[in-house]
C-alpha cells in the first residue's frame, strides 16, 4: 500500500545568478512500512526531496501525496497537523534547543497535541529510555555527546507517534560506530515498530539498511 | 550575552519612555488637582486691587500691593451691581510674629467666612465639630438649652477686635493653639481659631479683624485687596466692566486670568505627553523591532526546528508576540514605577506640588508598551513565519 508518494515533483529556487533546478519531476513511491533510502551527492536535491515529502517546501510543480491526499492541496493549519502528527523528522544537524533539556525537547511537538503536562513528561521520559536515555534526560543539549543528542532528537521525531520517519543524512554528523548505533536504532524502528522510514544519504553503508534504494542526481531520481 | 545585552536595551528604551510619559502625567494630574482645590479653597472669584499691583500670583496679590481707600468696598456693596454675591476687603502685610515670617491680614469677619467655602466646609462638616443641638449643662446664670447654631461659623464671624484666626503652617511654626494667644506688634491677640490645611498661602496667614490691622499697621481705613463673589453668569455678561465704571483707579481681575496660565501649562504639558507617547511609540517599536529581528535572525535554527515539528505560522506569531508581550509588560510596569517616583520626587521640587501615585496610570503604561512591543514585533513575525524552512535549519 502506497502511503507517500509524489509525482512529477518539481522544485526550482530562484536565485540571484538564476535559477536552481533541485528536483526535476521526481515520482517516488513509498510502501506503508518500508525503509526507502535515496542516495545522492552533495547538491542533488536530497534534502529538497524529504522537505518536499515533509510539508515542509512547497513544490513549484507536481504533487505530494500522503495516504491520496494532495499535501499542498491542505489549508495551512492542517499541512502543520501532518508535520505535527504523522511525520517526525530526524536531521543531521540534530536540531534540538539549546536551551531545553533533553526531556524538554522531546516534549516540543507534543505542546501542540493537547498532552496534558504530567503525560508529555512520562512519554518524554518513556521514549528516552527507550533509546537508552534515561539518566541523560535534564541534561542540556551541550552536555550530551553527539550520538546522544541524536538520540535525543530521534526520540523528538516519535513523540507523537508518527507513522512515517523522514531521516535527513541522520549520521552525517557521526563517526562510524555512532552511525552504526544509530542506522541501528532506525532499522530497529522499522523492523519493530513498522514504522515507515525514508532515508535520504549519501553514505552507501547507510544506504545499506533500506528496503528500497533510489539514487538522485541533478534534481532526476533513478 | 549579546542577546540579553540587546534585550535589555530594548527594554530599558520601552522603560525611559514609558517613565517620561507616566512622569508627564501624573505631574499634570497632581498640577490639575491643585488648581481646581485652589480654586475651590478661594470661592472669590473677582479680585479688585490697586493700580499698579502684581497679579502674577492670585492668592499673594494683596499681600505686597498698593492700598485703596476702604470706601471702595462700600461703593461696591451699595451700588447694588447685580451679580454681586459677597464683597470681601482685606488688608495685608508681611511681618515677623515671634521671631516667624507670617502675613497679617485684616479682614472683615463676616464677609470673609462668606467668601472662604473650605474654612467653612471645613469647620462646619470637621470631626471635631459637635454633632446638631445637644443639651447642654445648666449655665451660672441658671440658663440652659442648645448652643448656638453652626456655633464654628459663627466663631470666624464674630472675630473679636482681640481675636485671631492662624492658618495651619503658621499656627505650627509659632506653635499657637486654640484658646492660646500670639502677640503681634507688641498687642496680645487670643488665638480663636485654627484655620484648616488650604495648601495656599492663606495657611501662612495670621488673619485679625480689619479694624485691628489698620490700626496695627498705622494705615488709616485703607484695604490691599477687595475679593469679590461674583456670579459666573454675572461676570460673562459684563460685570467687570460694571465694577470698572464705579472703580476706575483699580485693577479687576478674575480668577480665571489668573489661574489661566497654570491651566495652559498644564494643557500644553498633557498635549507634550501625547507628542511624547507618538515618539515613544514610533522609538520604542523600532528598538523592539531591531531587538526581535536580531531574536528571529538568532533563533532561525530554532525557530525552523519548531516549524518541523508542527507549529504552523499562527504559532509561530503567538510565540513571538508572547515573548514581546511580556517584555512589554515587564518595561510598562518598570516605566509606570520610574515615571511615578519621579514625579514623586521632582513634583515637589520642580513645581511646588504634592504628587501622588495615579494607580490608572499602571494600566496605560503595560498597555502602551505591549502596543509597542507587539507593533514591533510584527514585522520580524512576519518575517520568521515565512522564512524558508531550508534556510531555518542551517546554523546560524
Amino acid at each position: 500500500m502506497i502511503l507517500l508518494e509524489t509525482a512529477g515533483l518539481t522544485k526550482v529556487y530562484g536565485r540571484a545568478h538564476g535559477e536552481v533546478r533541485a528536483l526535476d519531476g521526481v515520482s517516488l513511491a513509498v510502501g506503508q512500512g518500508s525503509f526507502t533510502v535515496v542516495t545522492g551527492g552533495s547538491g542533488s536535491g536530497k534534502t529538497t526531496l524529504l522537505l518536499a515529502l515533509g510539508g515542509l517546501i512547497r513544490p513549484t510543480e507536481g504533487q505530494v501525496r500522503h495516504n491520496g491526499r494532495d499535501l499542498y492541496g491542505l489549508p495551512e493549519r492542517e499541512l502543520a497537523g501532518y508535520r505535527n502528527r504523522s511525520v517526525g523528522f530526524v536531521l543531521q544537524t540534530f536540531n534540538l534547543v539549546p536551551y531545553l533539556t533533553a526531556a524538554e525537547n522531546v516534549m516540543i511537538p507534543m505542546l501542540l497535541n493537547g498532552h496534558r503536562p504530567g503525560g508529555r513528561r512520562r512519554k518524554a521520559d518513556a521514549l528516552l529510555d527507550r533509546l537508552g536515555m534515561a539518566d541523560r534526560r535534564d541534561f542540556l543539549p551541550r552536555e550530551l555527546s553527539v550520538g546522544q543528542q541524536q538520540r535525543v532528537a530521534i526520540a523528538r521525531a516519535l513523540a507523537n507517534d508518527p507513522g512515517i520517519i523522514l531521516a535527513d543524512e541522520p549520521t552525517g554528523s557521526l563517526d562510524r560506530a555512532l552511525a552504526a548505533d544509530i542506522l541501528g536504532v532506525l532499522s530497529e524502528l522499522h523492523r519493530k515498530d513498522g514504522r515507515t522510514i525514508v532515508m535520504v544519504t549519501h553514505s552507501n553503508e547507510a544506504a545499506a539498511c533500506g528496503d528500497r534504494r533510489h539514487r538522485l542526481a541533478g534534481g532526476v531520481l533513478s | 550575552m549579546l542577546r540579553k545585552t540587546r534585550m535589555i536595551s530594548g527594554l530599558l528604551v520601552i522603560v525611559l519612555g514609558i517613565g517620561a510619559v507616566v512622569g508627564i502625567l501624573t505631574v499634570t494630574r497632581a498640577s490639575n488637582r491643585a488648581v481646581s482645590a485652589q480654586l475651590d479653597a478661594l470661592g472669590a472669584n473677582i479680585l479688585v486691587l490697586p493700580q499698579g499691583a502684581s497679579v502674577s500670583d492670585y492668592y499673594a496679590a494683596d499681600i505686597d500691593s498698593p492700598v485703596f481707600p476702604e470706601s471702595y468696598a462700600t461703593r461696591v456693596v451699595t451700588s447694588m451691581i447685580p451679580g454681586v454675591d459677597n464683597t470681601s476687603p482685606k488688608l495685608s502685610r508681611r511681618m515677623t510674629v515671634g521671631g516667624v515670617a507670617v502675613v497679617l491680614t485684616g479682614i472683615v469677619p463676616a464677609s470673609e467666612a462668606a467668601a472662604k467655602p473650605m474654612w467653612q466646609r471645613s469647620v462646619l462638616t470637621g470631626a471635631d465639630l459637635p454633632a446638631g443641638c445637644a443639651p447642654v449643662p445648666a449655665a451660672a446664670d441658671g440658663k440652659s438649652g442648645c448652643p448656638p447654631a453652626k456655633p464654628e461659623r459663627m466663631r470666624i464671624e464674630n472675630l473679636g477686635r482681640t481675636e485671631a484666626l492662624v492658618g495651619a503652617a503658621a499656627a505650627r511654626r509659632l506653635r499657637a493653639r486654640e484658646g492660646g494667644s500670639v502677640v503681634i506688634a507688641g498687642k496680645t491677640f487670643s488665638v480663636s481659631r485654627v484655620l484648616p490645611e488650604t495648601g495656599t498661602v492663606d495657611d501662612g496667614r495670621i488673619f485679625i479683624h480689619l479694624r485691628s490691622a489698620q490700626e496695627l499697621l498705622g494705615a488709616g481705613r485703607v484695604v490691599s485687596a477687595i475679593e469679590i463673589m461674583g456670579c459666573c453668569s454675572a461676570i460673562s455678561e459684563g460685570l467687570l466692566g460694571k465694577l470698572r465704571n464705579i472703580l476706575p483707579d483699580t485693577r479687576i481681575v478674575t480668577i480665571n486670568h489668573i489661574v489661566s496660565a497654570q491651566v495652559g501649562t498644564n494643557r500644553l504639558m498633557a498635549r507634550v505627553s501625547v507628542v511624547l507617547a507618538l515618539i515613544i511609540l514610533v522609538v520604542g517599536s523600532l528598538s523592539m523591532a531591531n531587538v526581535m529581528w536580531a531574536n528571529v535572525e538568532e533563533r532561525k535554527k530554532e525557530l525552523g526546528t519548531l516549524i518541523t515539528v508542527g507549529f504552523g505560522r499562527r504559532d509561530i506569531y503567538l510565540l513571538l508576540f508572547s515573548r514581546a508581550a511580556a517584555l512589554g509588560l515587564v518595561g510598562g510596569v518598570l516605566g509606570y514605577l520610574l515615571g511615578t517616583a519621579t514625579a514623586m520626587l521632582a513634583g515637589p521640587w520642580i513645581a511646588d506640588l504634592r504628587v501622588v501615585p495615579v494607580a490608572a496610570f499602571l494600566a496605560l503604561s503595560v498597555g502602551l508598551a505591549v502596543g509597542i512591543s507587539v507593533l514591533g514585533c510584527w514585522l520580524p513575525a512576519r518575517g520568521a513565519a515565512r522564512l524558508e524552512p531550508a534556510a531555518m535549519m542551517q546554523d546560524p
